[in-house]
């Protein structure tokens, strides 16, 4: 139950990130979520599309330098709490979060965060066990 | 491994006979210069010496020096100690910067070149059972004539492919069992990939290769075997001097032969002339003691090496020198600290890099910097930060480990490194000293 991110190689200059969001806007290509990781030469930029498939394979033609990379995206309760009672069953059970981030937007009352783990099996066995569904692809509007 | 030699009593001489022998064709090449090439006895003269201030090799750091400028001044003839009926050859750089340079041969030149090379082969496990490939070009390059004349000399069976028609070298190597190749090793490189995409590789006999005329890493080497299943062997030498041959690699692979018989090699400082003493690192000097057309005393190759005369497990008694490791006239200054941007390049080549790099060395707050800027590759990138970072700083501590100073090295996008038509720009001292 993983979706795909493309992670991005971004040099540090200006330009770079208008650069790649217009060749995704020209191609119709819509952003679920984005992030960004930076040091003071260059960043990773981490992007959840509709389309994963198609931007990948235009940005790779376009020269980018880009990895797929599996994460799992969460439906977390849009209240007071509700992250900090998913982050605990996550903790509990002994698992690493290497980065996580926020979809743009939520829906009835969910909010979605993208998780992104060693071991994405394991985190989406432990989620189950707590009665919480890994957000599908659909959910989130991906293709 | 049983050792075998073209010419045993030269090649594995005592280290007396072998001084015996340049001190006495030395004394008699300087006179020979001195009577034969007006341009070179000037030079003498302005410094004051005579023939008769060189009485053997403790002498010879009082001759000037010969330098490639030296022989764009004396193009075509100037060099020349023989008259030109006594002259059956030419060969020619490639000429990249400026006029060609050409060097002269007679027959005694050709002669002595071509032993050179036998005895590359011979080491390489060379004899007259084998099929000899060379794929060095032919004509005015010496790469191709060279191990042609050595090859000849050994009496393998000669196959004189010159370089290109990639296709054919592949169906003559199958079909005529070469087992010596012959070649530059970027083209070694590319046969090995050619062969492994046509589903060849089994059917190749070779078992040894003889690759100079260009810089190459011990992986490089590595790859080279390994995608041939031979032993590669280095060969070094430069027209000006000869051709290859001037020395060459034995089984040890820890260093070249000089022919030490025909070729005097000093190692100088680049920036004071001065010779230092066996083992340390600067700019390798030769004197041809032996040829008669184009006789060079003290010609500067620009070529950075270290000498040693440690005993050799192959038997052979002249003095070996490390594969170039840079040009002298490429030679950065840094913090006081000599950098060849060849080492930078090894450092990449190592660690997995595209070897699509840019030096920047700039001042700042009367300090020198040094930056590498290398382009990201798909193998390298990582959607998290510290995985990149971990790499990074991998290469600034092999590149510290190498040049001996910190480097920063700036991560950089694909293609974003300027590419020229010709030679790369590898370099920008941005420093106003």
């Amino acid at each position: 139950m993983t979706i795909h991110q493309i992670s991005v190689f971004l040099e540090n200059r200006a330009g770079q990130l208008a650069e790649i969001t217009g060749l995704l806007s020209e191609n119709h290509i819509d952003l679920r979520a984005l992030n960004i990781a930076e040091t003071a030469d260059y960043g990773v930029l981490r992007i959840i599309v509709d389309q994963p498939e198609a931007a990948a394979s235009l940005l790779l033609s376009n020269g980018v330098i880009l990895s797929m990379t599996p994460v799992v995206a969460v439906s977390v309760p849009d209240r007071p709490g509700g992250l900090a009672e998913v982050l605990h069953f996550i903790s509990e059970a002994g698992i690493d979060v290497e980065y996580m981030y926020s979809v743009f937007g939520n829906s009835a009352g969910k909010a979605y965060m993208i998780f992104r783990v060693a071991d994405a099996k394991k985190l989406v066995e432990v989620l189950k066990s707590h009665g919480i569904a890994p957000a599908t692809g659909e959910e989130l509007g991906i293709h | 491994m049983e050792q075998r030699y073209y010419q045993k009593e030269i090649e594995c001489a005592s280290r007396e006979q072998i001084l015996a022998w340049q001190n006495e064709r030395l004394v008699r090449q300087v006179k020979n210069v001195w009577d034969n090439v007006p341009y070179y006895r000037k030079k003498m003269e302005e410094k004051g010496l005579t023939p008769a201030d060189i009485k053997g090799l403790e002498d010879l750091y009082k001759l000037p020096f010969l330098t490639k400028n030296d022989l764009r001044e004396a193009y075509p003839y100037g060099l020349l100690a023989r008259p030109l009926k006594d002259c059956v050859r030419i060969q020619s750089t490639s000429g990249t910067t400026g006029k060609r340079v050409i060097a002269f041969y007679t027959q005694h030149d050709l002669d002595l070149w071509e032993d050179c090379c036998a005895r590359a082969i011979v080491a390489a496990g060379g004899s007259n059972e084998d099929v000899c490939h060379v794929s060095y070009g032919y004509g005015l390059f010496t790469g191709g004539p060279g191990l042609n004349g050595g090859s000849h000399k050994v009496g393998c069976l000669t196959l004189p492919m010159s370089s290109g028609n990639t296709d054919r070298q592949l169906q003559f190597m199958v079909d005529l069992g070469s087992t010596i190749l012959c070649c530059t090793p970027s083209y070694a490189a590319y046969l090995a990939e050619s062969a492994a995409e046509r589903g060849i590789r089994d059917q190749l006999k070779l078992r040894a290769g003889i690759f100079g005329a260009e810089a190459w890493s011990e992986q490089m080497r590595h790859e080279i075997e390994k995608g041939l299943g031979i032993k590669a062997y280095d060969i070094y030498g430069l027209t000006e001097i000869s051709g290859p041959g001037v020395s060459f690699e034995c089984s040890e692979q820890t260093g070249m032969h000089i022919n030490e018989d025909h070729f005097i090699a000093e190692v100088i400082d680049p920036n004071t002339g001065e010779v230092l003493p066996e083992g340390e690192k600067g700019e390798l000097v030769f004197t041809s003691i032996t040829k008669e057309a184009f006789p060079l005393l003290r010609y500067r190759t620009r070529d950075i090496c270290v000498l040693s005369r440690k005993p050799c497990s192959c038997g052979r008694t002249h003095v070996k020198m490390s594969r170039p490791m840079g040009r002298s006239d490429d030679m950065l200054i840094i913090k006081g600290v000599n950098v060849f941007p060849s080492q930078i390049e090894t450092v990449l080549l190592e660690q997995g890099y595209p070897v699509n790099y840019q030096i920047i060395v700039d001042r700042v707050n009367n300090s020198d910097t040094l930056e590498v800027q290398v382009e990201m590759s798909p193998e390298m990138f990582s959607d998290q930060l510290s995985q990149v970072a971990e790499q990074e700083k991998q290469l600034v501590n092999a590149l510290k480990a190498m040049l001996g100073i910190y480097a920063k090295v700036r991560l950089v996008a694909p293609k974003s490194i300027q590419r020229s038509e010709g030679k790369a720009v590898r370099l920008i001292d941005k420093r106003k000293i």
